[in-house]
């Protein structure tokens, strides 16, 4: 089947302050299908796609639409050229409701006045039923966890009616089940005719997904071809423009004696019911634990009952076979747990204090007497650190918001360690880093767990769980409802194992 | 974000020199203006001027030093200024009368616990402050913005809106000395000046030097990201508004004792030339950034503009629109050097090749 070509950049060279995000670049956009996206973070898709989407404007080159060449000014413009897009740093209003949200600057009135929210709230039902989401419309943004926020925003760009749209790491925080309602509703929009681009991290996911791929390296197009007989090398190379860089190998080590044990953790729910729903499970010195499960299966919160955030949590924790009575959070910090969280921008980092004052947060009493700090020993202990996980920074003294997301999610990791944990939580490790980082993040997971670290991580990630875990944990409804060692596990018995609804298979799920 | 950058950034001297006078900005304005009255009025540049105009803006700069910390925390604190006035009337209260239970005798203070109880009153109201506001969930503004209301009624009823006369203390029970802490000088330098030296000398160290202070800019910054760090928001912000609460108290006190007597209404608008001093020196009012030295440098803009500007007989209501002006241009300025050192930032992050 011929796909026309919707949009095309010829020649699109963007220029930043001090660097060249776009180099010269040729971009076709077919419509009727799905046009993927690919390169390491900092390679420029986003700016390409921001500058599509008219929030950036091409320093040098041309836009083309049905030969005719336009011209963005704005996001307005490129929306009336029916352009949408579903950026990766969620843009919507906590404050306030679904319906709300998805209206927001194109509001159904009556008489230009008066906003008519029955009208509002219908078409958002209608769209998640869509997009086969349980979301009410009334529902304020904040009370949904981000991966149902993520749904939200893809709402907002297809009650947009757009002609071209543009994903930019959709499924970062969906759960293998929500991908698969994705990918049928990206089916039926290709069937409309829409063009879509599609960027992701995930590359079996775009083999899977594509029509036609475009590899993006240091700002200039290093692939372009239609999907047929691409394989992941093929993008690798392309990537890294080297020998790819595999998943460290496990370095075989014994485990340890029981570092951590949870029982009977509950943890109640906003609207009745249990988040976290009777949880109990151990783990052992140098083990790695993979938690999976559906979003809102009540893997998070778990993660965050142990270090403490909800203090109307009940259950028994206990850490190397002592009890854990204090229920603040730095009081278990100083026992030894540590948190990585999901949400980096806003749980895991202070985006406008520097790198060094970050990594530093949570041990500051490292570097105290008394109450006097020691700034030059503060500096010697963040560079260790900087050189260990081999952070890529100017100065320790920029803030930390500068750097890009792989270096972001080391400085937080960096923070975790320098508090010398006994167990390390882990809350989706890989969201929104490149492939190169990823496999560092793992790298270094492998590592801490040989020397002794007990690490408990929470992915949407089937591939990641299954490579990295030595025992994985699934999750469906607050409940554990799967446990499988390494040797035992296969993919299917974990996605059926997560699936709502006990024990319930889920044909089409399985993949 | 990020970019992958091949050539070297362009250019790189030129902001960093824009930046350090930006970030200077406050200093050089402070030096403008000194330059501009040296000339403009006569007598600014004479020692008595000096003295008179360093103990203006002492009253400022200990109120401003306590804002600081709060609005770093991502606070604010709009009852310092009645802090002061109720603060002053409990020093006149007790120089006066000490404390009488109604059973026919009454217990008489020194000097040295007169000021004690008088901070732990302003320490008192800002744990109130604190309180309300972790514990009871009440927005910052509304909770200080009650306090106000509460204390400079509190200090009215305490004599019935009359002025406490005559606070020379008494030999007899050692508060004759109550009138140093306004008039007295040591080394040439009044006592006023002295205190705020320790208190800002004080104020600079917490910040820099101690966890205490890096949590308060941690809360201002991202108070979900600081918690789950592990930092106890809720003590952090229990010092802040105590500390806020301390200042305002050796206000009240100076106050009072600069001009021997107390007034209900000493310290009205106190609180919003706090914070214009803070502002001014380059306090982040969304929290997470400040510098006392800052707002020490943004006090000393206020009060020699308005001292020069008295004396060089300008009309108060033009005197008030010019400090407007140069507090707008101040936050003008600051925005701009918040984009150039963002910049800066990630221009070097750019020059690393990711």
């Amino acid at each position: 089947m011929e796909h026309p070509v919707g949009l095309q950049i010829r020649g699109g060279t963007k220029v930043y302050p001090g660097t060249r995000a776009l180099k010269s670049v040729d971009f076709d956009l077919r419509m009727g299908a799905v046009n993927v996206l690919v390169g390491e973070n900092g390679a420029g898709k986003s700016t390409m796609m921001k500058v599509i989407a008219g929030v950036e404007q091409l320093t040098e080159g041309r836009i083309l639409m049905q030969d005719r060449e336009v011209h963005f000014r704005g996001t307005d413009d490129a929306r009336r050229h029916g352009i949408g897009i579903v950026f990766q740093e969620l843009n919507l209003f906590p404050n306030m409701t679904v319906a709300e949200n998805i209206f927001i600057g194109r509001e159904i009135t009556r008489g230009g006045v008066d906003i008519d929210m029955e009208a509002q709230r219908a078409a958002t039902r209608r769209l998640m039923e869509r997009l086969e989401h349980d979301i009410h419309p009334d529902t304020p943004v904040a009370e949904l966890r981000v991966g149902q926020q993520q749904i939200v925003e893809i709402a907002k760009s297809l009650a947009q009616d757009a002609r071209i749209l543009i994903l930019d790491e959709p499924t970062s925080a969906l759960s293998a089940a929500e991908v698969e309602i994705l990918f049928r509703v990206i089916a039926e929009l290709k069937r409309d005719g829409v063009g879509i681009v599609y960027i992701s991290h995930r590359l079996e996911e775009l083999i899977r997904i594509g029509d036609y791929i475009t590899v993006l390296r240091d700002g200039t197009i290093t692939g372009a071809r239609a999907m047929a007989g691409v394989d992941v090398p093929w993008i690798v190379r392309n990537m890294i423009g080297e020998a790819s860089k595999d998943f460290a190998k496990e370095v075989e080590h014994p485990f340890g004696a029981e570092i951590f044990c949870a029982e009977d953790v509950c943890l109640p729910r906003a609207g009745g019911g249990l988040a976290v729903d009777h949880v109990s499970l151990s783990l052992r010195a140098g083990e790695i634990v993979g938690v999976y499960g559906l979003m809102g299966a009540g893997r998070s919160e778990f993660l965050e009952c142990v270090i403490g955030r909800h203090p109307h949590a009940t259950g028994q924790m206990a850490i190397a076979g002592e009890p854990l009575r204090d229920r603040s959070i730095a009081g278990r910090i100083a026992r030894g747990i540590a948190l990585i969280p999901e949400d980096r921008k806003n749980d895991g980092l202070i985006q406008m204090a520097s790198i060094r004052e970050n990594m530093t947060l949570s041990s500051l009493g490292r570097f105290t007497r008394l109450f006097h700090m020691d700034l030059g020993a503060e500096r010697r202990g963040v560079a260790e650190f900087v050189k260990r996980l081999t952070v890529k920074i100017a100065s320790m003294e920029n803030p930390v918001s500068s750097l890009s997301g792989g270096n972001q999610q080391k400085v937080v990791i960096g923070k975790a360690l320098m508090t010398t944990p006994k167990v390390l939580l882990m809350d989706e490790p890989s969201r929104g880093i490149d492939i190169g980082a990823k496999a560092e993040v793992f790298r270094t997971m492998r590592q801490l767990a040989a020397q002794g670290l007990g690490i408990l991580f929470v992915t949407s990630d089937l591939e990641e769980v299954m490579a990295l875990s030595d025992r994985i944990i699934v999750m469906s409804e607050g409940r554990i409802t799967g446990e499988f060692d390494r040797g035992t596990a296969t993919e299917t018995a974990v996605i059926a194992a997560s699936a709502p609804g006990q024990g319930r298979p889920a044909q089409e799920l399985v993949a | 974000m990020s970019h992958a950058a091949t050539h070297p950034p362009t250019g790189a001297a030129a902001p960093n020199l824009g930046l350090l006078v930006l970030k200077a900005r406050t200093f050089i304005a402070l030096i403008l203006v000194f330059a501009f009255f040296a000339v403009a009025a006569p007598n600014f540049l004479s020692a008595a001027n000096m003295v008179i105009m360093s103990k203006h803006v002492a009253l400022n700069a200990f109120l401003a030093i306590g804002m600081t910390f709060v609005i770093i925390s991502g606070g604010i604190d709009l009852s310092v200024g009645s802090i002061v006035g109720l603060c002053g009337m409990v020093a006149g209260w007790l120089v006066l009368y000490g404390v009488d239970f109604g059973l026919g005798w009454s217990i008489q203070f020194n000097t040295l616990e007169i000021c004690l109880i008088v901070c732990l009153v302003g320490i008192a109201i800002g744990a109130v402050n604190a309180l309300l506001i972790t514990r009871l969930n009440v927005a910052p503004f509304i909770a200080t913005l009650g306090t106000l209301y509460i204390c400079r009624g509190a200090a009215m009823l305490s004599s019935d809106g009359r002025t406490f006369p005559n606070l020379n203390g008494s030999a007899e029970y050692g508060s004759e000395s109550f009138r140093q802490i306004g008039a007295g000088s040591l080394l040439g330098l009044p006592i006023s000046i002295w205190m705020l030296i320790v208190v800002a000398a004080l104020a600079a160290y917490i910040s820099r030097r101690t966890p205490l202070g890096r949590y308060i800019y941690a809360v201002g910054g991202n108070e979900r990201g600081a918690a789950l760090s592990g930092v106890k928001v809720n003590r952090i912000k229990l010092f802040v508004y105590m500390f806020s609460g301390f200042c305002a108290a050796l206000v009240g006190l100076i106050v009072s004792s600069q001009l021997v007597a107390s007034h209900p209404a000493t310290g009205e608008t106190f609180e919003l030339n706090a914070i214009a001093a803070a502002v001014l020196g380059g306090t982040s009012m969304s929290g997470g950034r400040g510098r006392i030295g800052g707002t020490i440098i943004g006090a000393f803009v206020i009060g020699v503009l308005s001292d020069g500007l008295v004396m060089m007989g300008v009309s108060a209501f033009w005197q008030t629109v010019i400090k407007g002006l140069v507090i707008v241009a101040a936050v003008v300025v600051d925005q701009a050097q918040q984009k150039l050192q963002a910049r800066v930032a990630l221009q070097a992050q750019a020059a690393l090749g990711k």
